[in-house]
């Protein structure tokens, strides 16, 4: 659970940096080559592959602890429930999870699908004929639909975040007086800014 | 002071319980939780009426067998307290209060307010022992340990085996009160010997009793009676790796 989360944590910074070429002024050139290079390079392919194992491997094993702890609370739970001692998103880390799943399914239909499998049409990027991505998702991140879509599914990422990350060292036993502040700290700000600027993007798209 | 209370009422472990509303229960500010509880009971047995049944020993926080949830908390509001150190002062006039039993798969219900908490007796029963000879009772000072570590086994020390973690826990988690026994021995010089295989066999007897897996929610630190941290559990977490990556099985 932590190792496969925090590997999908280094995944998320990986693809902000790709997305953020979505808001270089240039027509889509910096963005389509870097489309075209993800969806060609072998180690990139390989690594993807890794990519997806991990999330489905995430999910199973969240999935079935979910459903291992419910049974373990027994049937019926407290008539009075209280908020008081556990923070919301740590009681909710399968639902928000689910929601991010069901996001990803979504998500990779809409885009991936086209880059993989789609009739984009080209561009010529020196010489090079490449799918016009951009073309694409901008046309998309006209809707607001769309983009209040994605921008709901970060808010999700942000708040499984929000109690995964430090989660995820105290599974891994890494609990210290002087560091662990330091780490909560560094993942509270992750589950607001990586979500957050993935976000910024569809909204600058639709605004401008 | 006059209070609402709703107390669960179970008959034994195969029948089904519910919450029975008691009304203008008279109580006095000063009288402890268990007190209180004792009058509504005297008043029912003189109804010819079947008292509540509830768990209670020292009634001065140190044996751990007051366990019931008071308004969907275990032990009742007040921070760091056992439900026989918990004051009716801390109640309002009027207030409805809610008594429910721990609930947890591995604490069935027996009667009322009462659960069976032998699943932690099997999991000190798997490991929670020094079984090496450690010679007599040592003079003070005779064995070296540093103060902090010596502070920090007496605090997992102070657990009192309440249960109170895996009753607030949302996946009735038993890791509190695990890691708490581990880190006591393990931390000190006569109890490092097994510390090994000492956690391997007392974390696969958690799981086997049916507990589950903690998700780090940190319940159990807030409504811990003794203020029991779950830096415990990160240290269980470590050894358990540590122990499991290097076993032969
Ligand atoms: C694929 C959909 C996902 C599902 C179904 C899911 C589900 C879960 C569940 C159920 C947990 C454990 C609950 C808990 O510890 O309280 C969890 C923990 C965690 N998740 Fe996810 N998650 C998903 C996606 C993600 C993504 C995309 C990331 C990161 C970018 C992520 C990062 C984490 C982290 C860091 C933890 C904490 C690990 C720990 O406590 O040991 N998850 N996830
Ligand atoms: S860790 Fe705290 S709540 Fe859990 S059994 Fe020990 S004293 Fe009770
Ligand atoms: S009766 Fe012993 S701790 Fe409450």
């Amino acid at each position: 659970m932590s190792l496969t989360g925090l590997f999908l944590c280094t995944f998320l910074i990986v693809h902000l940096i790709g997305n953020l070429q979505l808001l270089i002024n240039d027509g889509g050139k910096a963005f389509n080559a870097y489309a075209h290079f993800m969806s060609n390079n072998l180690f990139i392919q390989v690594t993807a592959k890794g990519l997806y194992a991990m999330i489905l491997l995430h999910a199973i094993k969240g999935f079935l602890m979910a459903l291992n702890n419910r049974k373990a609370a027994g049937g019926s739970r407290y008539a009075v429930s209280t908020s008081k001692n556990a923070s919301w998103t740590s009681r909710n880390m399968a639902l928000l999870g689910s929601w991010v799943f069901i996001f990803i399914g979504v998500h990779m239909a809409h885009f991936w699908r086209q880059m993989k499998w789609g009739e984009l049409n080209m561009m010529n990027i020196d010489g090079v004929m490449v799918k016009n991505l951009y073309e694409y998702i901008s046309v998309a991140y006209e809707n607001p639909l769309i983009v209040a879509f994605y921008v709901i599914s970060m808010i999700m990422i942000g708040a499984h975040l929000w109690h995964g990350f430090g989660s995820a060292f105290q599974t891994l036993g890494i609990n210290h007086k002087k560091y662990t502040p330091i780490i909560d700290g560094f993942g509270k700000g992750f589950s607001v800014i990586i979500p957050g600027l993935f976000a910024a993007i569809p909204v600058w798209m639709l605004l401008t | 002071m006059k209070l609402t209370l709703k107390v669960w009422r179970q008959k034994n472990v195969n029948t089904k319980g519910s919450l029975e509303t008691y009304n203008n229960v008279d109580v006095d500010p000063d009288m402890s939780f268990l007190e209180m509880i004792d009058v509504v009971n005297e008043q029912l047995i003189a109804e010819k009426k079947e008292p509540i049944a509830f768990e209670h020993d020292c009634r001065e926080g140190i044996c751990g067998a007051c366990s019931m949830v008071i308004n969907g908390r275990p032990h009742g509001p007040q921070q760091g307290t056992t439900t026989c150190q918990l004051h009716m002062r801390h109640f309002k006039d009027g207030e409805t209060v809610v008594i429910e039993p721990f609930r947890s798969a591995s604490f069935p219900i027996i009667k009322d307010l009462v659960v069976d908490r032998s699943a932690f007796d099997r999991i000190i029963q798997s490991g929670g022992y020094v079984s090496v000879k450690t010679g007599q009772a040592q003079d003070a000072n005779s064995i070296p340990i540093e103060k902090g570590l010596a502070d920090t086994a007496f605090e997992a020390a102070s657990c009192i085996g309440c249960g109170a973690c895996v009753a607030a826990c949302p996946n009735a988690s038993a890791m509190l009160f695990t890691s708490a026994k581990v880190s006591h021995l393990a931390l000190l010089p006569q109890g490092e010997v097994e510390a090994e295989s000492r956690v391997m066999k007392m974390v696969d007897k958690m799981d086997e009793e049916g507990f589950g897996m903690c998700s780090n929610t940190g319940a159990c630190e807030v409504e811990c009676p003794k203020e029991i941290s779950i830096e415990n559990i990160a240290r269980m977490n470590r050894a358990y790796l540590k122990a499991s990556l290097g076993s032969e099985k």
